[in-house]
């Protein structure tokens, strides 16, 4: 090893979560491809994507850039630290990107995760939409 | 006539807790805006520790979460009639 390296902390994979949101201007299909555009981003500078959510499209609480409305995207992934730093340059370079936000993940959170992937948690709100069919 | 204070009837209140204590939850999610609905007013404002009985660990999570919230536009920063 070369003696300036042995301070450098080996690398460590971290996980994140990071939700970022598109315009509603694409279609579906557009959608889609930016998704797939963020993905290689992650999977090429190493990173190992766990798990991914499309909310599809949800109002939003408020304007953003004149837009009611945008497409959810959720990814989980493990990777190394420098990927968060490109990642987020990609971002705010892209035009269909109108937020994003990553978040790293402690081990509560993981464990969260996990059940929420499972049902676990949101089993309330299936229970009330029956209960209003009914 | 006696000068004492007449005690002022005050209901009994039933004593605060932390709900996050009480029933072991330990992540705050900031994707899950319906639950965060329950900490903050009207306008969006983030309730105070007195008025939710959270303990201050948290507070500041409930907090960062609602914060992360706004950001993504789940819950927004400023209404009238939120509820």
């Amino acid at each position: 090893m070369h003696p300036q390296n042995q301070f450098i902390k080996p690398m460590n994979n971290k996980q994140y979560e990071t939700v970022f949101i598109i315009t509603p201007v694409l279609s579906d299909e557009q959608m889609r491809d930016t998704v797939e555009k963020f993905r290689k981003v992650l999977t090429e500078n190493g990173a190992e994507i766990l798990h991914e959510e499309n909310w599809g499209l949800k109002k939003l609480a408020y304007p953003i850039a004149h837009k009611n409305s945008g497409f959810y995207q959720l990814l989980e992934y493990t990777a190394p630290v420098n990927v968060i730093n490109t990642l987020h340059t990609e971002f705010s370079r892209d035009e269909r990107i109108m937020r994003y936000l990553t978040t790293n993940l402690d081990k509560y959170a993981i464990e969260y995760n996990e059940k929420r992937r499972k049902g676990l948690i949101g089993k309330k709100k299936e229970t009330k939409t029956v209960e209003k069919e009914d | 006539m006696t000068l004492m204070n007449e005690p002022v009837h005050k209901q009994e209140l039933k004593k605060k807790y932390c709900r996050f204590k009480k029933h072991g939850i330990k992540f705050i999610d900031y994707k899950d805006a319906d639950f965060l609905l329950k900490f903050v007013n009207e306008q969006g404002k983030i309730l105070p520790r007195r008025l939710t009985g959270n303990s201050l660990k948290y507070q500041r999570k409930v907090a960062t979460a609602i914060k992360r919230a706004r950001h993504l536009a789940l819950l927004p920063f400023v209404t009238d009639s939120l509820k």
